[in-house]
């Protein structure tokens, strides 16, 4: 019986592994893609100066005053730490395997590395403190379970997996009033968030017209309905306008 | 028949979704719900009824099914007994209040089950709250090699960061600190382990520290154990120098403050060794909510009094805990957050000053004969009060007629109060010092030994954005300027024992031999 068992728990391990290993496997031969740029116009606003002089050890990773880095506008005038996801468009049944390896947040100099991720349904969180001072991370879910954990020294928590989908799920550490990081959490492998060069790419999607929404924290949401067949790469480009 | 019966029963269980919770005992506790619980908690769960705008903390969301007090991991569900806890105990320091005496078993388990209705994650049925294993508290927890390992850790978990190097809650992000909703909250003063809201022993404490407060800043500490950061008894150490911080025993409130009489000089430094052989008078306050723009949030809790005089002089110390030597830059952040959360009965918008902490200390400008004293909220037109009013910024005291919370009479500094202050790490602590005679007898009250006088105290955090009639306060209690004792103090009660007892047996005797005689003559 208990061999049995154990048979059994290797065979879905292994099954976790080799889909977990290409997330969206399954329709990765004649997947699409949905790629583009995120867009910003008109004047960004300036980003608050946070005060780090009761953590020496944070600010001395910065040469220059840290800001946070609630509206990032790139160089070549897109927005950074936008959140790109497929909110509508998938067939309603379709099942997505879980990756089996983790999403890492990082707390270094006192902010969240990356500040803006996505993570699916179950998927493990390895909440990593690289600054060996006290951070606490506090996850802020309507949908999921808001937590609450203490990492007063160098390490890596990992949580398990959150329970629903959740657009997004904020986190915040108390010790420095500062450090904010949200997590889209979905059913689905279909997000991206966008970087210094302001570009988000979705692969593997079954052909559908999909609505692709892009969220970011201050300027709220914008969305682009894309048609996409099988094989075919697609630019939808999203705008943010400052208010 | 019987078969027939069962499948009516499981029908009727699968189409009503809240049988499992039993119909009867929610739709009992909705009815003790809305007569006791919705005036804060409001009619649909939310934390806002009528009364939440005038409470911080603000009363519990029950739709987010978040709680502070659990016995379970941070993030999980809380267990039954968990809610029935809070229900029946209160949570200390707070506007809830203990139900186990106001309402029968049956109203609180039904209103328990009610207000889980509140939220869908009581029902989802993938919630599975598990207790945490929690060990047993190791001996020796009072004595200093606990203590000093306790304190080790308390600093090497940065307990400090909120709660400060002493525990007062003034640590560097104290500030900054909010709860989920994003309502200012303060870290807790370890010092007043009373107005914990789970509990003040040490195994409260240790269980908190392990569940962690879900819904505000204080984290779970659990994580620390299985990574072998500290081990269960260093965490035991640590919740053990926590309640250490607090007296044995809640404090009572005594109505009469002794003033001992000692030869010599007085203590007029607030740090004086001799005040810790001082009998220590413990006060609590509330918020001044009689007069225009009234104030729900008083930030001085309580304040402790003790009092001395020579013959000559008398010295009294205030000492009472404040987060902020008020004002202070580093806590606009706070006060802002205060201001923009409390209901406020002020027209306009409210805008941060920096506003110093104040405490006065009042009288009656004469010492009444009778039971007859001032209103107490600082005397009125017919009737004025004599006050001692110290501020941190500019930093003094003076002495002066008020009558009425709006009118103040700065009397002539020459026979006015002297006063000493220190802020240590959350506390203030302020000596005052005056004649017990003065020549404004008219104005200035003239202590005398041996009588009850009436005494109140008023005392503002600045931080908290308190001023005018936005304070805390006391009602009237009395201090009392003892006599050195006389030998004869102690004499005269047993000469008295000794006579009264003399008389009493001769009384008896007699009445024996006349009911002897009596009952001779009978014979």
């Amino acid at each position: 019986m208990r061999k049995l068992g154990s048979a059994a728990a290797i065979g879905a391990g292994l099954l976790v592994w080799a889909l977990g290993s290409t997330p969206g496997a399954e329709a990765a031969l004649d997947g699409a893609t949905v790629t583009g740029k995120v867009k910003f116009v008109g004047k960004a606003p300036a980003n608050p100066v946070i005060d780090m002089s009761e953590e020496a050890k944070c600010a001395a990773k910065y040469t220059t005053p840290p800001r946070e880095l609630i509206v990032q506008v790139n160089a070549n005038g897109t927005l950074a730490n936008v959140f790109v996801y497929v909110k509508t468009g998938l067939p309603a049944d379709a099942k997505y395997p879980t990756p089996a390896t983790p999403v890492e947040i990082d707390q270094n100099g006192c902010m969240y590395h990356p500040r803006v991720f996505g993570i699916m349904v179950g998927q493990t969180l390895a909440i990593k403190n690289s600054d060996g001072i006290l951070h606490n991370i506090k996850a802020l879910g309507k949908k999921n379970r808001p937590f609450n954990i203490s990492q007063p020294t160098t390490m890596t928590t990992n949580r398990p997996g959150f329970a629903a989908v959740e657009v997004m799920l904020p986190f915040a550490c108390n010790v420095h009033g500062w450090m904010h990081a949200f997590a889209g959490v979905l059913s689905h492998p279909f997000y991206s968030a966008t970087g210094t060069d302001g570009s988000y790419s979705i692969k593997g999607l079954p052909p559908g017209t999909y609505t692709i929404e892009a969220w970011h924290e201050k300027y709220g949401t914008q969305t682009a309905t894309v048609t996409v067949k099988a094989a075919e790469t697609k630019t939808a480009d999203l705008t943010f306008t400052a208010k | 028949m019987r078969v027939g019966l069962i499948g009516a029963l499981a029908v009727f269980l699968s189409v009503s979704p809240t049988v499992r919770l039993s119909a009867q005992d929610t739709t009992a506790g909705k009815t003790v719900y809305v007569k006791w619980c919705a005036g804060c908690h409001g009619e649909t769960g939310d934390g806002k009824g009528v009364a939440a705008l005038y409470m911080l903390p603000r009363p519990r969301d029950f739709t987010g099914a978040v709680y502070k007090i659990r016995t379970t991991a941070s993030g999980q569900l809380p267990t039954d007994a968990d809610l029935m806890r809070a229900i029946d105990e209160g949570l200390p320091g707070t506007a809830m209040p203990a139900w186990q005496t106001r309402l029968s078993d049956g109203e609180r388990r039904n209103v328990m089950a009610y207000l889980k209705t509140f939220s869908s994650f009581f029902s989802d049925t993938s919630q599975h709250p598990q207790l945490l294993k929690f060990s047993s508290e190791p001996g020796g927890g009072t004595g200093a090699e606990a203590l000093r390992v306790g304190r080790q850790f308390y600093d090497s978990i940065h307990c400090y960061k909120c709660h400060g190097p002493q525990g007062r809650g003034d640590g560097p992000s104290a500030p900054d600190l909010k709860d989920d909703p994003g309502q200012p909250i303060l870290a807790a003063d370890l010092h007043e382990n009373w107005r914990f809201r789970g509990g003040a022993t040490a195994e409260d404490i240790y269980r908190q520290l392990r569940t962690g407060l879900d819904g505000t800043p204080m984290p779970s500490f659990s994580d620390l154990l299985d990574q072998k950061f500290l081990t269960e008894e260093q965490l035991w150490r640590v919740a053990q120098y926590v309640r250490s911080l607090s007296p044995p025993k809640a404090p009572e409130v005594r109505d009469v403050i002794h003033a001992r009489q000692i030869a010599g000089t007085l203590p007029v430094s607030p740090d004086d060794s001799a005040w810790s052989r001082v009998d220590d008078y413990y006060f609590p306050l509330v918020g001044q909510i009689i007069r225009k723009p009234r104030w729900f949030a008083p930030a001085v809790a309580a304040i402790w009094v003790q009092a001395l005089h020579n013959g000559n002089a008398i010295a009294v110390r205030l000492t009472w805990d404040d987060r902020s030597q008020s004002p202070d830059t580093g806590w606009n952040k706070y006060t802002r957050r205060l201001l923009q959360t409390m209901a406020s009965d002020d027209s306009g918008p409210q805008t941060l000053a920096p506003w110093p902490d104040q405490l006065a200390v009042q009288f009656p400008p004469k010492i009444p004969e009778g039971m007859e004293r001032p209103y107490f909220l600082m005397g009125s037109n017919s009737g004025s009060v004599y006050q001692w009013r110290w501020r941190s910024a500019p930093r003094g005291a003076v002495a002066g007629l008020a009558r009425g919370i709006d009118r103040f009479d700065t009397l002539p500094p020459a026979s006015g109060p002297a006063a000493r202050a220190v802020w240590d790490h959350g506390q203030w602590r302020v000596v005052f010092t005056r004649t017990l005679a003065t020549a404004d007898t008219a104005n200035e009250l003239q202590f005398a030994v041996g009588r009850a006088i009436p005494v109140a105290f008023f005392a503002w955090d600045g931080s908290s954005a308190e001023r005018d009639t936005r304070m805390a306060l006391s009602t009237w209690y009395f201090l009392a300027l003892d006599q050195p004792t006389p030998p004869g103090t102690f004499i005269s009660p047993v000469i008295a024992m000794v006579v009264t007892l003399g008389l009493g047996m001769l009384v008896v005797v007699r009445a024996q031999r006349r009911d002897g005689r009596r009952a001779a003559a009978r014979g």
